[in-house]
């Protein structure tokens, strides 16, 4: 077997790759949501990882506030914040239309630095322990490794989402206007279509997403005011490879490399921080438009 | 030919009167600073056609663009069905039953042909059924599961008028539709503009190719410089050769 030729034992290199996949499942589903959010809007939403962040947040509340569990704010919580996205959407992101994109990016960036600095303020950055629920305790041993159930569910969860929000786009009547909306919103609103209300659904659903990935973290890392700060510098990165507001490209790059930083942990465990940045250059060189990216 | 139109619609036995579709006075509008329509006036009454015709930048485009809300800054007063709308959205313009096919055809790449076709919402009663559609462009109906944009230039000029057929839309404003398509297919066209005036449909037809618009329409609008210049009905083209000849010769 390979694995026996270059001395690695099968149970860490499956081991690995599982582990990859989770952190891939979380990559897909937030660079998901700035795809949506880009089509439309076209900016990126720096403040995205806030976002997963309030995601995680909502899900300590939820149970703190209303005796809410965990299978409930998978959906409020999403719900919430995906509200409050409409709500900066309407407020803030609206009136950047037709001025520079880097504009649309000191803003979300600012916001993501006002929500967190806020929440640092109000809860330190320690995070806050939030136990899985009670139906996915425990796990199965895989042989080569011991695959906690929870683990598992984020990965099925999160690749239902992506499929669904797949299905959303290709597949439905809504889907057509958010791609036409991607190529020519003016076009379409000439044809009748409420483009602005479109905009606004779109980044209230990339958001909802985003909050989706913060309820599916909260019981894997603590949660804490910072916790999507880390994460979503390398999910630009995935954007970056994927190319920018492609629905499939997110998805299937955001999985992938997950799992080639997996792999990486396995071969060369110094590389596996810097992995996917170097991805991304050769991607740029090679690609600039990204993998799945349209050239322009 | 005469500008009075009968009219069925309201219900009114033997009722002859005009009725106006769409009542442009003194439309100004601008690509930012640029000053691109300098005060049109025109008005077109229901089952007209009408041609705007005039050289590259007289402001035809803008014209049509101005009308579906398209244009950031316009002043004056544009008024469809009634409806003054210089300041109305877009998307709230069409529902008046305005059907705008762009000069550069506008078929999104990333929707099939078919979706392309279905894409325009509703905006009133009577449009024509997808099977109608196939029927009249028996080519889309052989692509409909392609790419828009693997379509052929023809084929996707026709896909844009297909597409603002079905919504209902009774005032249609057409960007050259015939700009470098094959004489066939040019006949086609004349075929159906023909059908859709029989239908009663409003009709404003940005035009080149003067030898297509001339027996189609009821008047004719000549731009200059962001200005309407010259009228001429369909029975006074021989009388007014010179306008043609001084504002459309290259
Ligand atoms: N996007 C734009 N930005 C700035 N100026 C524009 C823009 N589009 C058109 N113009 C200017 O507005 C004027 C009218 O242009 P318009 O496109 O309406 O002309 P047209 O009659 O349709 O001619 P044609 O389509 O044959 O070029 C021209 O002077 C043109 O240069
Ligand atoms: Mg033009």
């Amino acid at each position: 077997m390979l694995t026996d030729l270059l001395g690695i034992p099968p149970q860490v290199l499956f081991g690995q790759l599982l582990l990859g996949l989770i952190n891939g499942a979380f990559y897909a589903v937030l660079s998901l949501g700035l795809a949506v959010i880009f089509g439309l809007l076209n900016i990126v939403n720096f403040s995205h990882g806030a976002l997963y962040m309030l995601g995680a947040f909502a899900t300590l509340a939820l149970v703190q506030f209303f005796g809410i569990g965990y299978w409930g704010a998978l959906v409020l919580a999403p719900l919430m914040v995906g509200a409050l996205g409409i709500v900066i959407e309407r407020l803030l992101l609206r009136r950047l239309v037709g001025v520079d994109h880097l504009y649309g990016l000191l803003l979300t960036f600012g916001l993501a630095l006002v929500i967190e600095g806020t929440f640092v303020k109000l809860f330190g950055a320690s995070g806050i322990p939030y136990a899985a629920p009670a139906a996915l305790s425990g796990g199965v041993n895989l042989g080569f490794m011991f695959l906690p159930w929870y683990r598992a569910w984020v990965v099925l969860a999160s690749v239902v989402v992506c499929l669904a929000t797949w299905l959303l786009f290709e597949r439905t009547k809504i889907g057509a206007y958010l791609r036409a909306g991607t190529e020519n919103p003016k076009l379409l609103q000439a044809f009748g279509v409420n483009v602005p209300m479109l905009t606004t659904l779109a980044y209230g659903y990339g958001v909802a997403l985003a909050a989706f990935a913060g309820v599916l973290a909260a019981p894997i890392t603590q949660v804490n005011p910072l916790m999507g700060s880390n994460l979503i510098i390398v999910v630009f990165a995935v954007v970056v490879i994927g190319g920018m507001g492609s629905i499939i490209g997110a998805i299937v790059t955001g999985l992938a490399m997950g799992m080639i930083e997996g792999l990486t942990k396995v071969f060369w465990p110094e590389a596996s921080a810097t992995v996917i940045f170097l991805v991304m250059a050769i991607v740029l060189i090679l690609r600039p438009a990204g993998l799945f990216g349209k050239t322009a | 030919m005469s500008a009075i139109i009968e009219n069925h619609e309201l219900g009114g036995q033997h009722v002859s009167e005009r009725i106006e579709e769409l009542r442009i006075q003194d439309l100004h509008a601008f690509y930012g600073e640029s000053h691109a329509l300098h005060g049109i006036d025109l008005t077109v009454c229901q089952g007209e056609l009408v041609t705007l015709l005039g050289r590259n930048g007289a402001g035809r485009t803008t014209t049509l663009r101005a009308i579906v809300g398209l244009i950031g800054r316009r002043t004056g007063s544009i008024m469809v069905k009634g409806t003054e709308v210089i300041n109305t959205a877009p998307h709230i313009i069409a529902h008046l039953g305005v059907g705008y096919c762009p000069e550069e055809r506008g078929i999104f790449a990333s929707l099939s042909v078919e979706e392309n076709l279905m894409l325009p919402p509703r905006v009133a009663a009577g449009g024509m059924s997808v099977e109608e559609l196939y029927d009249m462009f028996p080519n889309l109906a052989e692509r409909r599961r392609s790419q828009g944009t693997r379509l052929s230039g023809g084929e996707q000029q026709m896909l844009a008028m297909a597409r603002i057929l079905r919504t209902g839309a009774n005032i249609l404003l057409l960007d050259e539709i015939t700009e470098g398509l094959a004489p066939v297919i040019v006949d086609k066209l004349t075929e159906v503009l023909i059908a859709l005036k029989a239908r009663g449909y409003t009709v404003v037809l940005v035009e080149q190719n003067f030898r297509f618009a001339a027996p189609l329409a009821d008047r004719h609008f000549v731009m200059d410089h962001g200005k309407i210049v010259a009228t001429i009905r369909q029975d006074e083209l021989a009388a007014k050769q010179h306008i043609f000849d001084k504002y459309l010769s290259v």
